[in-house]
């Protein structure tokens, strides 16, 4: 064992590592393409089935802009906007969740737990219910009051630094406060529908409007961009901080250009689905999972959103015995993953 | 590659009102290998911390090659200077090529691809540490001394003119602990890396440092070869114990024989 330094390992050596590695790569590549398969899939399924059958044929005919008077209106109207806005707000929390719990490396800090979806959608609530605003408006003072809530969970869980536990137990307490606030803001709008009123509870996506689409997108490109720059030091984040600053990652700007790109994700897909619930919290450990931990988790996490949406949104109004808003069904499956966790303590840091 | 030096100047750091290191003045020798010695809580982390920016001291400098480490970019002082930090923990899951891997950071930049260079840096690493039969292991399914391995593999991918390790050596049986010294030696003498080592253990200290270092509550208490530093009164002053020096009959350097309670009173203390 005790043989000097060799500085020249032998060539098949270097060989065999670059074998292991285009391997890994492969294996990532067909769980990412699988992954986009389903999602695609998902699309088009949901765009054809509802309460009633359209034809494939004429799905594509409708969505390449044919006059079809039978399926016109079902289609572009009613499931086409469902559909891209689920796969979209679905990317969103999927990136915000999955960033929150890789810089944290604790599976229990992301946005939809710690609070940050529950202040992005009182602050929703508040800006239609008593500042009467509408459209792009509300986004905004959703993503400065989800910034403002991260900002207030950190400063409340400082104590010569922030551990992850006391900022998940903080930003608990702080969601339920928030979410008080909520209940409170939906009283005083009696005129909304049930629905409505669920929407800002646990997310939803009933009546979504295709030109919601847009702001979406665009903070998906700005804000998914910004997160995917930082992938290699989220990465290299995971090993702990004195690692990772000692390896050249600069934390406070690292984790700043997290947060506010994280926050901009989560709060802009709130503003228009609601804080669907658990979707950012699920992602990143399903997305582990399927790709056993090879690489970077931030675009597995966000196909597994979108995913998570768009089937959540589907069983909730046609394979159940009700209907229901999709944030309903995803809550369903997360909280059993979340008591989990809970009861496994939380010690060891988890799946990420 | 030559390796740079670090000087410590007048260096007072601690963490929030408490002041943990005070006066510091040090010289690290450069292509030399320094050990730092002393009690439990003297400061010997913290001092390695503030070497490597983790810690931004109170007042005082630290320079490589005579500019302030604080001045420079995060990832030109990562390219100059390793840290392995006490007991680091690997994330979960992650598999020892991917662990040292992550040593070639700050050598990547936003939008580099992995290169070959990468690559034979990783499989050097791997080799002089004996671990690349490991490669495709789950670093938390290795035993306490092939992880140990592993993360210095990692710091080697670095391939930093310094390598700064606290207590690279804890945890690890007699024969791990010898084995990790002498890569570290071949480390120093092969590429002239320069080594600075917190070790727990007096007699490794001596026996593989050119240079000792002995801290006591947050102070230099004396640098220089181990011949000078290791000697009763300091065993006595920085560690409160009576000891015997003797010369290590294979070596020649010092070699500290601790005499406790009972030993003290049975023999004559004195030099
Ligand atoms: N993160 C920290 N916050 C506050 N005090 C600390 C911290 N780390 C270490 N200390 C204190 O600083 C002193 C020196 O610690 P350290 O440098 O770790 O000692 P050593 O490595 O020599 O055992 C100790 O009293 C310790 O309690
Ligand atoms: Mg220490």
């Amino acid at each position: 064992m005790n043989e000097p330094l060799r500085s020249d390992p032998p060539g098949y050596a270097t060989a065999w590592l670059a074998r292991i590695r285009r391997e890994r790569a492969r294996r990532r590549w067909r769980v990412l393409a699988a992954l986009l398969a389903c999602l695609l899939a998902g699309v088009v399924l949901t765009l054809m089935l509802g309460q009633s059958l359209t034809p494939l044929v004429t799905v594509l005919r409708v969505l390449g802009g044919a006059d079809v008077p039978e399926a016109e209106f079902i289609v572009r109207e009613l499931r086409l906007p469902r559909a891209v806005i689920s796969a979209l707000s679905g990317i969103c929390f999927g990136l915000g969740g999955v960033a929150f719990q890789t810089m944290l490396r604790n599976p229990l800090a992301s946005p939809d737990i710690i609070g940050i979806s529950t202040g992005a959608s009182a602050a929703a609530v508040f800006a239609i219910v008593v500042l009467s605003l509408s459209g792009p408006a509300v986004s905004i003072v959703a993503v400065v009051a989800g910034l403002g809530v991260a900002l207030a969970i950190y400063a409340l869980s400082w104590r010569e630094g922030v551990t992850g536990a006391r900022l998940v137990l903080v930003g608990i307490g702080l969601a339920a406060m928030l979410q008080s606030f909520t209940a409170y803001l939906l009283t005083r709008a009696p005129s909304w529908s049930l629905q409505e009123a669920l929407r800002w509870m646990t997310g939803s996506v009933n009546g979504v409007q295709l030109e919601q689409a847009l702001p979406l997108l665009v903070a998906l490109l700005l804000f998914g961009g910004l997160l995917l720059s930082r992938s290699r030091d989220l990465e290299t984040l995971r090993m702990g901080d004195d690692i990772a600053a000692g390896l050249g990652v600069r934390l406070t700007a690292t984790r700043v250009i997290v947060i506010v790109a994280a926050v901009g994700l989560v709060a802009f897909a709130t503003a228009v689905a609601g804080p669907v619930a658990f979707v950012a919290f699920l992602s990143g450990p399903i997305a582990a999972r399927l790709t056993s931990r090879n690489g970077s988790l931030l675009i597995p996490s966000a196909l597994v959103g979108a995913l998570l949406v768009l089937l959540g949104d589907y069983a909730g109004q046609f394979l159940l015995p009700a209907r229901y808003p999709v944030g309903i069904v995803t809550g369903v499956l997360g909280a059993p993953y979340l008591v989990y966790l809970i009861i496994r303590d939380n010690k060891s840091g988890g799946a990420l | 590659m030559s390796s740079p030096s670090l000087l410590v100047h007048d260096l007072m750091a601690g963490y929030g009102e408490r002041a943990v290191l005070d006066d510091i003045h040090l010289t690290i020798p450069p292509g030399r290998n320094t050990a730092i010695v002393g009690a439990n809580a003297c400061g010997k982390s913290t001092l390695l911390r503030t070497l490597s920016r983790l810690l931004v001291p109170e007042h005082g400098k630290v320079l490589l090659d005579g500019h302030s480490i604080h001045r420079l970019p995060a990832r030109r002082l990562a390219q100059q200077l390793g840290l392995l930090p006490q007991s680091p923990i690997a994330p979960e899951g992650i598999t020892v090529l991917d662990l040292v891997s992550r040593g070639r950071h700050p050598h990547q930049g936003l939008f580099a691809r992995w290169s070959a260079t990468d690559e034979t840096a990783v499989a050097e690493a791997l080799e002089a540490t004996h671990t690349t039969e490991l490669a495709e292991r789950a670093v938390e399914e290795l035993s306490g001394g092939q992880r140990q391995r592993v993360w210095i593999a990692m710091a080697l991918a670095q391939q930093t003119g310094i390598l700064l390790l606290d207590e690279p050596t804890t945890f690890l049986d007699i024969n791990h602990q010898i084995e990790v010294l002498d890569l570290l030696t071949d480390l120093n003498r092969e590429r002239g890396t320069t080594i600075v080592m917190v070790l727990h253990d007096l007699n490794l200290a001596a026996r593989y440092a050119d240079v000792l270092v002995a801290m006591a509550k947050g102070r230099i208490y004396g640098t220089g070869t181990p011949e000078t530093v290791l000697t009763q009164q300091m065993v006595q002053e920085v560690f409160g114990l009576a000891s015997r020096i003797i010369e290590d009959p294979v070596t020649g350097k010092p070699m500290m024989i601790p005499l406790g309670r009972h030993v003290a009173s049975q023999v004559a203390i004195g030099p």
